[in-house]
């Protein structure tokens, strides 16, 4: 491998990024073609002269007629939580070491269901709103078809994703960032729904009700119904599938994703939160005086790098890779994602991925030549209002250990020189 | 793309359709929705539920206590079905598990080993009687009668001392109950940090950096 002039620095600039890109094509390409280490008219058994890919036909169309991945890419799969009290209960990670754009596949989507993934026939499902409205109205999933529908491409985070860091730091990137995925959905505006009923000028929260074993419900204020939130019945192209709410589901872009209320079957419009068990004894922060934060809907930005990530090698040894990963914010755009590759002294600005969507997964990419050596890497984003994502000591600082939920701090990987990756705070779960 | 003005446009867009679409329908259903509330939704999608739909879809039960069945039950009811249906989950005494503990943990909320638990965390009693009817018990949801779900919140409340031993709740009396940790609750905004691109301080083993100011926010 061509050394770069730079050495392990981190190319600041975007042309000193392709420079030094082109140098690293070009030695990889002296590699395989104008130096080979085996005359090519003989080949090998890795890569033959021609491949036996090419000597017998394949497989025929629709084979089988719902495509699936590669069969070597299998361990390409969502991580169960084995340590919950019940599998009902419980949470499966997206495997995002192995993601490589901003969209989650449908099967890879990180679930978190509270009573086991409910079987419901569409044309039994029903979605009733009702309370401080003008006209009760009760809509089939055939009414909702003949609604305007709109896609729209947004991140889902879990609150508590990332809860380990406060306390125990997770060794692997699925265990402590999993719960994040991003697809494009598709479903009516809530306000186009709200607007058949006639939402009463005191009505300012809706209680949504899922009709799974948990009957899951949370307040949403009336703000946000109207602003952007979805009643969703596709992802990525296709129904929804049935761990994400089939048939339908709530949608509510940058909030937390317990909100986004799956299997939805009740809309009751009242004037102050219902004050269920999701939104007081869950999903509230515990401050070290021993208040509570409550109401945390917003997820604020947060970023972390997928590859190299904790749980994971740098094959191949030193030279060049791509530090990449993503960068999301709640309430908008991503502005800026910085990295460093120095534990936190020096920082650059990485290439952002375009087009940048409000509350979507947005990809960043930054190349460095590893030298081999011992280092500790990690991305920080700044989102279009300006914030800035905290350091985990500033989180620590403000929240305690004993928050759970929103932990949105920088996260610094470390590699050893064997190229193996981990958790700079230290292995805890 | 501003939300709220696309979806202006949206729904304008769609009422000019149904406007078109309406002719196609069946006169029939002209006919139906003429004399219900259908008639003055802007889009005339959906069907008007009849009251006895959304009484049995109503299920939940606001801190006022407005929506809470007839019935009642006491903490002596309670105790009995708590041993046959709640127990193998949490516990004999509301505190072993596996699943949430119930009880206990009053005075832990401020200490580095909190313990949040009904008696300890939760803001409303009502609350309790909402989550049990709807979802408990976890392999058995909405098995259990308005009775019953007043006998069982009883005696979790009652294991957390806050009510007396003899006591019966129902829709008057379950509202009343005060739970300790009631105003425990605020917002608090996140923090954020700071851009520093040169000669920043060290991500791990840095010194403990200053605590920034958590305003509350309304």
């Amino acid at each position: 491998m061509t050394k770069s002039r730079n050495g392990t620095a981190i190319d600041r600039h975007r042309r000193q990024f392709l420079k030094t890109a082109a140098l690293g094509g070009v030695a990889l390409g002296g590699a395989g073609f104008l130096t080979p280490e085996a005359p090519a008219a003989e080949g090998t058994e890795a890569s033959p002269l021609i491949p036996p890919s090419m000597l017998v036909q394949g497989k025929p169309v629709a084979s089988p007629p719902y495509g699936v991945p590669s069969e070597f890419e299998k361990h390409v799969v969502r991580l169960a939580n084995d340590r919950t009290a019940t599998p009902f209960s419980s949470w499966s990670f997206t495997p995002l070491q192995d993601l490589h754009g901003p969209i989650t596949p449908n099967g890879l989507f990180y679930e978190r269901n509270h009573n086991g993934v409910p079987t419901i026939n569409p044309d039994r499902h029903r979605i009733l709103i009702h309370g401080l409205v003008e006209r009760p109205v009760i809509f089939s999933m055939d009414d909702l078809m003949r609604l305007p529908s709109i896609s729209r491409i947004y991140f889902l985070e879990c609150s508590g994703n990332s809860s380990s860091e406060f306390t125990k730091p997770a060794t692997d990137i699925r265990w402590s960032h999993g719960l994040l995925s991003c697809a494009e959905w598709t479903g009516v505006p809530l306000a186009a729904l709200l607007q058949e009923a006639g939402v009463r000028p005191e009505g300012k929260w809706i209680l949504a009700e899922g009709a799974d074993a948990a009957a899951m419900t949370r307040s949403i204020p009336i703000d946000k119904a109207m602003d952007d939130a979805l009643i969703a019945f596709a992802q990525n192209g296709e129904r929804l599938r049935p761990e994400q709410g089939y048939p339908v589901r709530l949608l509510l872009p940058g909030y937390e994703g317990n909100m986004s209320v799956k299997w939805l079957r009740r809309l009751k419009i009242g004037n102050e939160p219902f004050m269920t068990r999701e939104e007081t004894s869950k999903y509230t922060g515990l401050l070290p005086d021993g208040r509570a934060s409550q109401f945390n809907f917003v997820m604020e930005a947060k970023s972390v790098i997928t590859r190299p990530a904790a749980g994971g090698t740098i094959n191949g040894g030193p030279g060049l890779i791509q530090i990449t990963g993503f960068a999301w914010s709640g309430v908008g755009k991503v502005r800026q994602v910085d990295v460093t590759v120095d534990g936190g002294r020096s920082w650059q600005s990485a290439d952002i991925d375009v087009p940048i969507l409000p509350k979507a997964l947005t990809r960043f990419r930054l190349p460095w030549r590893w030298d081999g050596s011992p280092a500790i890497i990690a991305s920080r984003v700044t989102d279009e209002t300006g914030y800035v994502q905290p350091t985990r000591e500033a989180l620590l600082a403000a929240r305690g250990n004993e928050f759970h939920y929103h932990y949105n701090a920088v996260a610094p990987w470390k590699i050893d020189a064997g190229g193996k990756v981990t958790n700079a705070y230290g292995a805890g779960a | 793309m501003a939300p709220v003005r696309s979806l202006t446009i949206i729904v304008s867009f769609v009422g000019f359709l149904s406007g078109l679409t309406a002719t196609a329908q069946s006169q029939e259903a002209a006919k139906e929705t003429t004399k219900s509330p259908a008639a003055q939704r802007p889009l005339g999608i959906g069907q008007t539920p009849t009251e006895e739909l959304i009484k049995a879809w109503n299920i939940d039960i606001a801190p006022d206590g407005a929506n809470l069945p007839d019935g009642s039950g006491s903490v002596a009811q309670g105790q009995k079905i708590f041993a046959d249906t709640c127990a193998a989950c949490h516990g004999e005494h509301g505190t072993e598990g596996p699943m949430d503990r119930l009880v206990g943990g009053k005075g832990t909320l401020e200490t580095k080993k909190p313990i949040m638990t009904v008696g300890s965390y939760w803001p409303y009693a009502t609350t309790l009687y909402d989550y049990i009817r709807r979802a408990m018990p976890l392999t058995n949801p909405q098995s259990l009668s308005a009775d019953q779900v007043y006998a069982v919140t009883a005696y979790i409340l009652n294991l957390n001392k806050i009510i007396p031993d003899d006591a019966v709740l129902d829709k008057h009396s379950l509202p009343a109950v005060e739970m300790p940790n009631r105003d425990g609750f605020e917002h608090i905004t996140a923090p954020g940090g700071v851009t520093c691109m040169t000669n920043c301080e060290p991500l791990v083993g840095a010194p403990k950096a200053a605590a920034p100011q958590a305003e509350p926010q309304k």
